[in-house]
């Protein structure tokens, strides 16, 4: 029995591959991969050193405010991705957004905090902030990346397999069916063609919103039916944004439908464990 | 939470707070000095800044509204945007009388072009129909883009070339009396959708070639539309536009189109493209600014030209070059360039690109970086023509931009629908069936125009309100031109479905000028691509001879240098297009210097 314990475990040991990956790290590598092939094959980027000064800066404040706050100096994985977002959705002549929008999105997670919990992605805190407040000077990333339709199946193809296999391939997919059913009816409502209105889904910024953004561990809720329904929510408010003209609908429906999400479920746990068992 | 926890959070507060309204804090910086420079009346900004503007169109003579063209039907729900060029203008003295001439090209069906001959006596009088310029525009033909003059038969006279979004036009200039149309004999092509056209002589044999960029595709009937997939497959990567065309000049009245033989292969969106001898090499480099892409810089080996510009600089990032033109802005004795693009608060920031050589390159190294936001010239909303040129005469290269795209509800933004669909893929945003319809909205309309002045330390201010500019139509094409021999330059707008402005130059008395009319013997007659090096009061400043620049424009031939008060000048330094250097001692100033190609 022990022997036959004992092979099985060297049998697991010998198929044990000698180089795993941490979960936490096929996010970030996504999303250089992204930004590598989107700049080397259309120059997407403003300017590498602008991007770089996003990532840096948000990479600094998150050890430093870490340190000061936690105790520890943190992993950098979700500081990362907050920063090349942030390199990535911006679009300035300017450098200051760029370090600016990183600073806010960074310090948002400390500041903004309700029982311990950050209410608000951070890059989507600090892009709905800045694009709000610093119009002139910054807009964001509303083009394409080239009009190939291979290198866009291969994001998403890639991008599903990925979130899928971080378990969040639930809160994407009900994002996207939702987009879909809300642009055939704003379609039906203000009578533009329906591709107009699915056109910004097939652009570079949804790609970063739906497998970045909306499925956050950190800022959504906790419960797989929760979630849906929250991604369904930001599509709704997405819909009236856009039938308001607003041009960062998605940014601005998640600013205020996440942190509402969140804020009720922790209300309702604090609720629930006030009550007698 | 202990103590020290509870300060670090409260610093952070302040710090985060302190950040969120920093653009806040800065946008009214801004404001506040935006303002501050843009309240002056006419004596005021005269003393302020050396120059003010009075529009003086009507009084002179000038009554000229552009009308747009009616495209095919199918087009109707966003016509206001695709007909949405045509205003054009350029300067010509066609009778060699010695005062400047405006020919304004119109491009409604039917519509006529208007030729201003100055009268001499402050007025101008449309003698297009007299000459043979007028009636160009019709369904069958295309209607004009833009006007290039240029002397290509050498015999004193300046021919015009009229590009369309139709067949182009070569007219011979009959003795300055009327002008016969010679395109048959030419050999150009039977449609082109172009947007910009330069005349400029590649080879250096004597005779000016002719360059002509395409916008929409040459297999694109605007009027008859096979199907309304004729938008650009990308906002930023298209590449589905016009072809390019160089028409090498056989000097026997017809040419021969040599673009693809000698390296210019590109079927980008071109709306502008200016030339000059950048590297120094004694050979004309083309700059293309593109529509929904990179700009293009081609470098002229003499028989051949290579595309450089991702290595020199200017051919990386995407934007939507609208107009190209050269300045020296800081008196080196080097060209930068001056291309312009779309802002719009809240949805596109691309900025315009002010591309100067950078420190320690030249010849085939050379390389460019843009300074349009360090020197403050960079956000100047959808932008359109711009040319360089000392407005106030104060030794520094000033810069005259216009904009504005369509002007028609002021309450409603066709922004939004805008940004959704260039965000989309090729099927969605080339297909006009896709793009929403603009039911009367405006896309960046009754924008306000910029007057940057040069302070010659590397900064410009714009002054465009304080010193007279305030009209906000929807400008498209601006020349630089002493329309009255007085020694300063006035400015001739073109705008879209909107009056020809001309604003009449009042500059500081003190500061002196000079300038230069050069005609080539052994180079072509018009003396494009001719350069002028002015050394004075310790300074040199270099300007050429173009063959159009700016958007759908081309200023006066002669080269006008502003000097500042108490000038001494040195020498003027002249470099014919054949390669021939002559030096003027001293030359006179506050006077046109008339120099002639030396043997």
């Amino acid at each position: 029995m022990s022997e036959t314990t004992s092979n099985t475990v060297a049998a697991v040991e010998l198929r044990k591959p000698r180089f795993r990956l941490d979960n936490r790290y096929i996010a970030p590598l996504f999303i250089t991969f992204i930004l590598l092939v989107g700049h080397l094959s259309y120059g997407i980027l403003e300017s590498y050193w602008k991007t770089g000064l996003s990532i840096v800066t948000a990479l600094v404040i998150e050890l430093i405010l870490g340190r000061i706050f936690f105790g520890k100096w943190l992993n950098l994985a979700s500081a990362y991705i907050t920063g090349i977002s942030v390199g990535i959705l911006v679009r300035s002549p300017a450098a200051w957004p760029y370090a600016l929008c990183s600073a806010i999105s960074i310090m948002s997670k400390y500041v903004l905090r309700v029982k311990g919990r950050h209410i608000w992605n951070p890059s989507n805190f600090g892009l709905s902030v800045s694009f709000f407040l610093a119009a002139d000077t910054m807009a964001g990333l509303s083009i394409q990346w080239g009009n190939y339709k291979a290198p866009l199946i291969v994001i998403w193809v890639l991008g599903s397999i990925i979130i899928y296999r971080a378990r969040r391939f639930h809160i994407s997919a009900t994002y996207v069916v939702s987009f879909f059913v809300f642009a055939f009816l704003r379609s039906w409502i203000t009578g533009d063609p329906w591709a107009s209105e699915i056109a910004p889904i097939t652009g570079p910024m949804y790609q970063l919103f739906v497998f970045f953004m909306i499925t956050d561990p950190k800022t959504t809720v906790k419960s797989k039916l929760g979630q849906c329904v929250v991604a369904f929510l930001v599509a709704f408010a997405e819909f009236i944004f856009r039938l308001m003209q607003v041009v960062y609908a998605p940014f601005y429906a998640l600013f205020f439908v996440g942190p509402t999400a969140n804020l009720i479920e922790i209300w309702w746990e604090a609720r629930r464990k006030q009550q007698p068992i | 939470m202990t103590g020290g926890k509870r300060i670090a959070k409260l610093i952070l507060i302040i710090l985060f707070v302190g950040l969120i309204a920093t653009p806040v804090v800065l946008r009214r910086l801004y404001a506040h000095r935006e303002k501050s420079l843009s309240t002056a009346d006419a004596q005021s900004a005269l003393n302020r800044y050396g120059v003010h503007f009075d529009e003086v169109s009507k009084a002179i003579g000038i009554n000229f509204t552009h009308q747009a063209p009616t495209l095919d039907h199918k087009l109707d729900h966003i016509m206001p945007q695709v007909a949405s060029m045509g205003a054009a203008v350029s300067i010509v003295d066609f009778d060699r009388d010695g005062w400047p001439d405006i020919y304004a090209t119109n491009s409604g069906e039917g519509s006529k072009n208007a030729l201003f001959k100055n009268q001499q006596n402050g007025s101008f009088k449309d003698v297009a129909g007299e000459v043979g310029l007028a009636d160009v525009n019709q369904v069958s033909t295309g209607v004009s883009m833009g006007a290039v003059w240029g002397d290509y038969d050498n015999d004193g006279y300046e021919d015009l070339f009229l590009y369309k979004w139709g067949r182009p036009e070569l007219f011979h200039n009959d003795g300055g009396k009327s002008f016969t149309r010679v395109t048959d004999k030419a050999g150009f092509p039977s449609w082109v959708n172009a947007n910009t056209a330069i005349w400029f002589d590649y080879d250096a044999d004597g005779k000016l070639d002719l360059f002509l960029g395409g916008y929409y595709s040459e297999d694109v009937d605007l009027w008859h539309l096979k199907n309304t997939r004729m938008m650009p497959e990308s906002f930023e990567y298209a590449q589905n536009g016009g072809r390019k065309f160089l028409f090498h000049n056989l000097g026997n009245g017809s040419f021969e189109e040599v673009s693809q033989a000698i390296g210019i292969n590109t079927k980008r969106w071109a709306l502008a493209a200016v030339v000059a001898d950048l590297r120094g090499s004694g050979h004309p480099d083309l700059f293309i600014a593109n529509d929904y892409g990179i700009s293009e810089l081609y470098f002229n080996d003499g028989k051949q030209f290579r595309e450089v510009g991702k290595q020199a600089g200017v051919g990386f990032s995407p934007k939507s070059g609208m107009n190209a033109a050269v300045g020296d802005v800081l008196n080196d004795g080097r060209y930068s360039i001056y291309v312009s693009n779309i802002s719009e608060e809240g949805v596109l920031i691309q900025g315009n690109n002010l591309w100067l050589p950078k420190e320690g390159t030249a010849g085939d190294k050379l390389q460019y970086e843009n300074l349009a936001r360090d020197m403050d010239v960079e956000i100047g909303g959808w932008s359109f023509g711009a040319q360089f040129g000392d407005l106030n005469n104060d030794g520094n290269q000033d810069l005259y931009l216009v904009n504005g795209y369509v002007s028609a509800d002021r309450n409603k933004n066709y922004w939004y629908d805008f940004s959704k669909i260039t965000g989309g893929n090729s099927t969605i945003i080339s297909d006009a069936a896709n793009w929403p319809a603009m039911e009367g909205r405006s896309l960046s309309g009754y924008q306000q125009k910029r007057v940057w002045l040069n302070d010659g330390s590397g900064k410009f201010v714009n002054v465009a309100t304080a010193v007279g500019a305030g009209d906000n139509y929807d400008g498209r094409s601006v020349a630089l031109v002493d329309l009255w021999n007085r020694g300063v330059l006035d400015v001739v707008v073109a705008n879209q479905k909107g009056p020809l402005l001309v604003y009449k130059n009042t500059s500081a008395a003190e500061n002196k000028w000079i300038d230069f009319e050069l005609e080539g013997s052994g180079s072509n007659r018009s003396a494009i691509g001719a350069e002028v090096k002015l050394f004075w009061n310790g300074k040199k400043q270099v300007q050429t001879v173009t063959g159009g620049s700016g958007f759908c424009a081309q200023n006066q031939r002669r080269l006008h240098f502003g000097l500042g008060k108490n000038p001494q000048v040195e020498k003027a330094e002249i470099r014919w297009p054949s390669g021939r250097t002559q030096i003027i001692e001293r030359p006179v100033i506050g006077q046109v210097n008339k120099v002639k190609e030396s043997a």
